[in-house]
């Protein structure tokens, strides 16, 4: 552990919550933060001998220094341009009022950002921020208790039905430095509320940013959310993101999640069914071509009676990529009627590449229907051959076959409408994979 | 147009084709029948380009090419096209957008400009109006759901849209009814042309006679063993292939 505890990484980050010691002059939220600093240092970087961490190495990670955000960062417009509004837009850990535009959200929606609930309430912030310091596995959520500045806080009031989805970017500006930044996100729908909103992880530059952050969500009775998040970052961006939603009785959750960027992108989804018959429907695509490591680890809860979850990922390794999925379902004593099913489907294209799924499932109540199954399989010879004899050249039949299988996540979002949106996002980044290990890679 | 010498292919251990002769010239439509595991369905394969199947000696000239050395989709490009006899279900891939960019790609191919969405939209309504296929079928995941039958029009109205040079058809009419069965041959006899060619692969007579082939062949253990007019294959349907075993000389195979 203290080997850990001495690598440049941390040194990195211990040295950023140095610099903000000096911010906190609430001692509710002072004492947050010190709380998560110390475990975070105590605990060290996981290894792979932690089973959260197995297929996950933080060896050339920890080996990386990086420094706080420069203040006043320029973006390019240009690199939001697909993103429609109404919207809100953090860079490099700081929101850029210029490119967010709220008009035409109901009042019931309230906004806020965290640095200003930082500022303006603290010991509301320091409740938000408090970080279970137990854990050796979980220093990333410890280090962003103690070094989040910035973060979307995003409450609807009970009953409000919100039409239009709402844009949350977060963006990494190539700036000069390898910059880190930590991000706290939190979403409250209140009873019978409906939302649905887009999270975008775009890169702007070849920059190596480190991007951590945690995102709470919590669902009143009855409430609906529908989230989609497209992680696009560059190709040298490392992203650390915990998601956790906590569903009250008969809320649905429907989720879809696209990896397609960045080198080293973990994702660690934890969704708790607290009331009875809450509903969670969650699809991902992570598409690991190239360099790129994605590891997703799904934590999924049923604790209530009579609840549902559906979770269909598919994902793809080509050239030297790692794919690493996790799905772990829990259903909890007296979570009775309990209803799980989780599928997950793997392409392998390139020998290069490796695909490592589990698929866990842990029953401790009665009455449940529970399903999973993963794989990992070429693409039908059987339907390449019959494309090529209609003239499609091997690169474009593999590239028509690999689209149609990645696609079929994006159907959970049907019912909102951001089908198309997500869609076109994975088009052009297939289009883009095509372009560049297309033609005569093959 | 087409020209196959002395072909012997091998899958695995097996010598499916044992020294095949064929000649079609343009314009004719040449029937291949022959009972079950005579190597019917591994010549349409070979043609197209499959893999899995070794070529041992011969050769297949095609235009005054070697066919066997193109790449399946070169071969498209080139006017040949395979009606499978199990079209492949493809998920996800919508069947007109599907043929759009095949079409294209036939056509990138040859140095000819790309057919754009109005312009294609007009040639498949064309299409789909002289082989009486129901609209729907466009809209949907390329054979995803279809019935038999709809599979086997929908490999015709594929040849009918891309209009090629030579075409395969192989065993098109297993699994049809009679009325699927007129259809398919309606669609084939409206493609006929002096300059387009049919191999048409069938354990049945009954699909010759509604399409008329110029030569008749019998493909028995890997070699034709019999050419003639139609009346060849009426003479199998009243005999059954049997008789055609009872005619090969003994100690003929090469």
């Amino acid at each position: 552990m203290s080997v850990a505890t001495a690598s440049p990484l941390v040194e990195a980050l211990d040295a950023q919550a140095d610099a903000l010691v000096a911010d906190s002059v609430d001692p509710a939220l002072a004492g947050v933060r010190s709380t998560a600093r110390e475990a975070a240092r105590r605990h060290g970087l996981p290894t792979t001998r932690s089973e959260r961490w197995k297929y996950t190495h933080l060896r050339a990670l920890a080996a990386r220094r990086f420094v706080a955000p420069a203040a006043g960062v320029g973006v390019d417009p240009t690199a939001i341009a697909d993103v429609p509004a109404p919207r809100l837009v953090i860079a490099n850990g700081r929101c850029v009022p210029a490119l967010s535009d709220l008009h035409g959200l109901p009042a019931g929606l309230r906004v806020r950002l965290l640095s200003e609930v930082l500022r303006d309430a603290p010991g509301e912030a320091a409740a938000w921020l408090a970080t279970d310091g137990s854990r050796a596995d979980a220093v990333f959520p410890q280090w962003n208790g103690a070094l989040a500045g910035e973060g979307f806080v995003l409450e609807v009031e009970a009953g409000l039905r919100i039409d239009t989805p709402l844009h949350l970017v977060v963006l990494g500006v190539e700036d000069g430095g390898d910059r880190a930044f930590h991000l706290r996100h939190r979403l409250v729908l209140g009873a019978g509320a409906t939302l649905a909103v887009v999270e975008h992880h775009l890169g702007a530059g070849a920059h190596r940013h480190l991007h951590n952050s945690v995102f709470r969500i919590e669902l009143g009775e009855g409430a609906v959310l529908t989230q989609a998040r497209v992680q696009h970052e560059a190709d040298g961006a490392t992203l650390i993101q915990h998601t956790q939603a906590r569903l009250g009785a008969d809320a649905h959750y429907r989720r879809l999640d696209l990896e397609l960027g960045s080198t080293l992108s973990r994702h660690e989804l934890e969704v708790e069914l607290a009331g009875d018959g809450a509903v969670l429907e969650a699809n991902g695509v992570l598409l690991a071509d190239g360099r790129r490591h994605l590891d997703t680890r799904l934590g999924i809860e049923h604790r209530g009676r009579d609840t549902r979850s559906e979770l269909g990922w598919r994902g793809l390794g080509a050239q030297r990529g790692r794919m690493v999925f996790h799905g772990g379902i829990r259903i909890a004593e007296g979570a009775d009627g309990a209803n799980a099913a989780l599928s997950n489907k793997n392409l392998l294209l390139d020998d290069g590449a490796e695909i490592d799924t589990q698929p866990v499932l842990v029953i401790h109540a009665d009455d449940v229907q529970a399903a999973h199954g993963a794989t990992v399989g070429r693409l039908d010879e059987a339907a390449l051959f019959y494309l090529r004899t209609r003239g499609l050249p091997l690169a474009e039949a593999t590239a028509l076959l690999t689209g149609a299988f990645l696609r079929e996540p994006l159907a959970v979002l049907e019912p909102s409408g951001l089908e198309a949106l997500l869609s076109t996002a994975l088009d052009a980044r297939l289009a883009l994979a095509a372009g560049r290990h297309g033609a005569g890679s093959r | 147009m087409l020209k196959i010498d002395n072909l012997h292919v091998r899958a695995g251990n097996r010598e499916i084709l044992k020294g095949l002769n064929l000649e079609v010239a343009p314009g004719e439509v040449h029937a291949i029948m022959g009972p079950n595991g005579a190597g019917k369905s591994t010549l349409g394969h070979v043609l197209a380009g499959r893999e899995g199947y070794e070529v041992t000696a011969g050769s297949v000239t095609y235009q005054g090419k070697d066919l066997l050395a193109l790449e399946p989709e070169e071969r498209a490009a080139e006017g040949l096209f395979l009606a499978f006899q199990y079209p492949v279900e493809i998920p996800g891939v919508n069947n007109t957008y599907f043929l759009r960019a095949a079409l294209n790609a036939q056509r990138k191919h040859r140095g000819e400009p790309e057919i754009d969405s109005m312009g294609f939209l007009k040639l498949v309504r064309q299409k789909l109006s002289v082989l009486h296929i129901k609209d729907e079928l466009l809209n949907r995941a390329v054979n995803v759901g279809f019935s038999g039958g709809e599979k086997k029009r929908n490999e015709i109205f594929q040849l009918a849209v891309l209009e090629p040079t030579l075409a395969i058809l192989d065993e098109t009419d297993s699994g049809l009814d009679i009325d699927a069965l007129k259809l398919v041959a309606e669609g084939v006899n409206l493609m006929r042309s002096p300059e387009r060619s049919f191999l048409v692969v069938t354990h049945y007579q009954r699909l010759l006679d509604h399409l008329q082939p110029d030569v008749v062949h019998v493909l028995a253990e890997g070699r034709i063993v019999e050419s003639g007019g139609p009346e060849l294959a009426r003479e199998l349907e009243q005999h059954g292939y049997a008789w055609v075993k009872d005619r090969i000389a003994p100690g003929a195979a090469a």
